[in-house]
């Protein structure tokens, strides 16, 4: 085992899940395929969505794969880096929007 | 960036041998990973056979303008091996004779040997189908003597095909040096005027993408797609095809791998990119490669390796296409580049 919880060479593992699992693990795949083909929208967008979402739930080999994945379609940093400040607006939003809550909360248990 | 070829900076890996060892060892020899040879076996194309040539592939020095960090060559201004009229000669009697359909000069830079157009006005004359010149752009920039290139490819039917590794400067400029971007842009421009790349003209200018680091190309027809729009709306350049080339593990490109440690992660990606059906459209099985001194191989990848046909004619002195089509393919690791995804060759996607 390695002493850390991640590893950048577990990425090409990943595959290897359907070893225990081989019908979920098939169907995950498959459907993960499906979804970055072109569609109504381009593999190129969907791509820039998955780097940004990568990013929002902090995930190590997404991040990895997406930034490579982006390079292979000839994405720009400029671009890559919007995206990101777009998934991060949308975390903080989804934080500071609850800021209402708060306020509404305090209001009632005010005088 | 580097402003000198390794052979300049006696680094280890301007040794071919060096290469080959680093290509056969390490993940492949303790079978972390499968050898290009078992993969092949899987599906009956082992040992690799020519098919009709259709491409003779001729290099006619490793002299450039440039210094490209991805280089397989290992060109530069310091590179000396130039190829001489009388192996020129012998080119052209190979070319009278040929069953090939496609001349392609390559380099280096191709213009930079000073028997170059005199080449091309014979090579020309022999009428062969599609003659194509790899010209970096930059070159006909770089000097004066250098201006009238359009003019003179327009002349003698040319078929122009350029390096652009990104419609971007800031990414052409960190692979090619400093300027390249704008000098590229210009020659392009040049190129348009006199009628290269025009989308109903007989002058064919295609692009070349390589990527600019340790990653695969994207979809050819998408970065084709990304590549036009940009360059017409931006600086209102046309141009025919683009074409997607991988980096293979040779020279520059695997001295930039080992030394940035991308190395294995690149090796994997090839790998698990491996297609089969891009097997048997591989650019060897239809393509001789001649170097700047006259030596016979099967591809350009392999003249870099120092892997001359496994033939008993193997020097275009002795030239003979039907003995020389009988032979086996050398291969390594490195032919997993060609195998990749949709495939890479010097005329682009194989699958």
């Amino acid at each position: 085992m390695s002493k850390t919880y991640y590893d950048p060479a577990d990425l090409r593992k990943f595959g290897k899940i359907t070893e225990w699992s081989e019908e979920l693990g098939t169907k995950f795949f498959d459907y993960y395929g499906k979804v970055f083909e072109e569609g109504a929208l381009s593999a190129r967008e969907k791509s820039l969505i998955a780097l940004a979402v990568s990013h929002v739930v902090k995930c190590p080999y997404c991040i990895d794969a997406y930034t490579k994945d982006g390079l292979q379609k000839g994405i720009t940093k400029e671009e890559m880096m919007e995206a990101v400040h777009a998934g991060a607006a949308i975390e903080s939003g989804a934080t500071l929007v609850h800021g209402v809550q708060m306020m509404k909360k305090y209001d009632k248990l005010s005088m | 960036m580097a402003t000198k070829s390794l052979l300049k900076r006696n680094n280890e890996l301007a040794n071919a041998k060096r290469q080959l060892d680093i290509l056969d060892g390490g993940i492949f020899a303790d079978g972390e990973l499968p050898k290009f040879a078992d993969k092949i076996k899987e599906i009956g194309h082992f040992p690799l056979r020519p098919k009709k040539l259709e491409i003779l592939q001729i290099n006619v020095g490793y002299m450039c303008n440039q210094v490209c960090e991805h280089c397989h060559v290992d060109a530069g201004p310091d590179r000396k091996e130039i190829m001489t009229v009388e192996t020129m000669k012998q080119c052209i009697e190979v070319i009278k004779k040929t069953g090939a359909h496609t001349l392609d000069l390559t380099g280096g830079a191709p213009e930079m040997n000073p028997n170059f157009r005199w080449f091309v006005e014979e090579a020309s004359k022999a009428g062969i189908k599609d003659f194509i010149v790899r010209s970096n752009l930059t070159i006909i920039r770089a000097n004066k003597k250098y201006y009238d290139l359009p003019q003179f490819f327009k002349k003698h039917n040319v078929h122009v095909v350029s390096s652009m590794p990104h419609y971007t400067r800031g990414k052409t400029d960190k692979q090619r040096g400093d300027g390249v971007f704008d000098k590229s842009i210009k020659a392009l421009q040049e190129l348009n005027a006199v009628g290269y790349g025009m989308p109903d003209s007989d002058l064919k200018l295609d692009l070349v993408y390589n990527p600019s680091g340790a990653f695969l190309p994207g979809d050819q027809m998408a970065l084709e797609k990304d590549f036009k729009k940009a360059l017409m709306e931006d600086f209102e350049i046309s141009f025919h095809n683009l074409f997607a080339i991988t980096n293979l593990p040779v020279s520059r490109f695997l001295d930039y791998l080992i030394a940035s440690e991308n190395y294995e992660d690149y090796m994997y990606a090839l790998v698990e990119a491996y297609n089969p059906s891009a097997v048997a459209n591989v650019m060897c099985t239809n393509t001789i490669s001649i170097s700047w001194d006259g030596w016979l191989y099967d591809c350009d990848f392999n003249q870099m390796l120092g892997l001359k046909v496994a033939n008993k004619i193997q020097h275009i002195s002795e030239y003979n296409e039907a003995i020389l089509n009988d032979r086996n393919i050398l291969i390594s690791q490195h032919c997993y580049g060609c195998t990749a995804g949709a495939g890479s060759s010097c005329q682009g996607t194989v699958a």
